[in-house]
């Protein structure tokens, strides 16, 4: 939208790619023809000089934007926490209890143990998973127009939907997955918890001639349970990725027909609109998921009877 | 596309944010939110405990009320009681009054009866001396016959 060379897919292709900075290698030939002499730290120029920088890069925007989300959703609540009274609630505070009740109601139905972190979690899960969602609510070239405008970069890229960067989906499902293994194991003991990946599901046999057998069988239960283990997390963070990923998509292609003249502008906005209405119900239930499935396997991790 | 360090990057904001939530929001709100319920728990049982009283004291009233009604009814009756036997009593009372009064008259009219008579007595020996003296043509001595005229007197 920036300029006039612009294509299809170079419009599409701009609004995937994230605002990087990162380090790119010593002797690496840069899109404007320079070559740098050692290995830099710098911003990326191009999809190219993104992916040529490797692992050792962060996404500016997708770490900016769910951290302002994330501040706002702590500065709200911290705010209403600070303030709140038992007497008769006031506008705002009666929302945010709302939705702290809702939340809390929501946990005590999934998660019976005692813990004062799962709750909390599932309400920072809750309404920052739904902030950074709602970001694709705004019009997909709003942001990152007034973005370019504001530094002069016609060509910079900023994605203002954290939700729609695999990093920060699985980044946020790696924590959900690490904090699993912490309760396993704070709950079970390390015992406990390699024990449940190895004899389950298929008992091992303890006695007679069959003993010889308990390796292999340990051998499938551990590949069986190390998969579904391995599973949460991936699923978890890619279902999020997946759902916002394709609507921040759909978006795209919408507003690529506001540049085919204004009946198909009209019909855009039409389809925008409609897309948007539906989308809100994606993103509230996405994040509800999310919320809901961490839930789902902190209680797994806190379930120390091994009945099944 | 790329997977790199901003994976790491959101994992630890991710851990901050929880940290700050389970620290300094959810305890708090949540301890306000149950202060409240009990607050609004104890309120209830007040109102209700205010209702039985309501309903316990109307129970009274109604109750006074009635023993009220009970006793003005008695009141009334004694009331009524006490005026028929004044009136009863004044009945009597006239009566007696009327006899007494009637007693009187008739004992008056009875003087005056033989008052009368004893007028007419008198007037009639007179007449009857008037009479004789014309039916004679001469006087008589009134002296003299008085004795007659008395005895006619007596007898009328």
């Amino acid at each position: 939208m920036a300029s006039e060379e612009l294509t299809t897919t170079g419009y599409i292709q701009h609004h995937l790619q994230n605002m990087a900075y990162g380090k790119l290698p010593a002797g690496y030939a840069r899109e404007d023809g320079t070559v740098l002499e050692q290995a830099t730290w710098t911003m990326a120029h191009t999809s190219q000089e993104a992916s040529d920088m490797g692992f050792m890069a962060f996404h500016v925007d997708t770490l900016g934007w769910s951290i302002i989300l994330g501040l706002t959703f702590s500065f709200l609540f911290y705010r209403v926490a600070q303030k709140a009274t038992s007497g008769v609630p006031s506008g705002m505070q009666s929302f945010i209890e709302m939705v702290i009740e809702f939340i809390d109601n929501t946990v005590k139905d999934i998660f019976h143990y005692r813990s004062k972190l799962v709750a909390p979690m599932a309400c920072t899960i809750f309404v920052w998973v739904f902030f950074m969602n709602l970001m694709d609510l705004i019009p997909i070239d709003w942001l990152p127009l007034a973005a370019q405008t504001i530094t002069g970069d016609p060509h910079l890229f900023f994605k203002v939907v954290p939700t729609t960067d695999v990093n920060a989906t699985m980044g946020m499902a790696i924590a959900v997955f690490l904090l699993m293994i912490f309760f396993s194991i704070q709950q079970k003991g390390f015992i406990g918890f390699i024990k449940e990946l190895i004899f389950h599901p298929f008992a091992p046999p303890t006695k007679g001639v069959l003993i010889i057998l308990a390796p292999v069988m340990i051998a499938i239960n551990f590949i069986l349970e190390f998969v579904a283990l391995i599973a949460k997390p991936i699923s978890l963070g890619l279902r999020l990725f997946g759902n916002l990923y394709a609507g921040e998509m759909i978006f795209i292609l919408i507003a690529l027909l506001y540049s085919g003249g204004l009946l198909w502008g009209i019909f855009g906005g039409v389809l925008q609109w409609a897309w948007a209405v539906f989308h809100i119900l994606v993103i509230a239930l996405q994040a509800f998921v999310f919320m809901v499935l961490t839930t789902v396997y902190m209680a797994m991790a806190f379930e120390v009877d091994e009945s099944h | 596309m790329n997977i790199n360090l901003t994976l790491i990057g959101q994992t630890l904001t991710f851990f901050v944010f929880i940290w700050f939530c389970a620290k300094f929001i959810w305890p708090v709100l949540i301890s306000m939110m149950e202060e409240r319920e009990k607050k609004i728990a104890d309120g209830l049982e007040a109102a209700e405990r205010a209702d039985k009283d309501l309903e316990l004291a109307q129970h009274k009233a109604v109750q006074q009320m009635s023993e009220a009604k009970k006793d003005a009814a008695e009141i009334i009756e004694a009331a009524n009681k006490r005026a028929s036997q004044i009136v009863e009593e004044a009945k009597d009372q006239a009566r007696v009054e009327g006899d007494r009064i009637k007693a009187a008259a008739e004992a008056d009219v009875e003087q005056e009866v033989s008052r009368a008579k004893e007028e007419l007595r008198g007037k009639v020996a007179a007449l009857a001396l008037a009479g004789a003296e014309k039916v004679l043509g001469a006087s008589i001595d009134a002296q003299a016959n008085s004795e007659l005229v008395n005895q006619l007197a007596a007898d009328l």
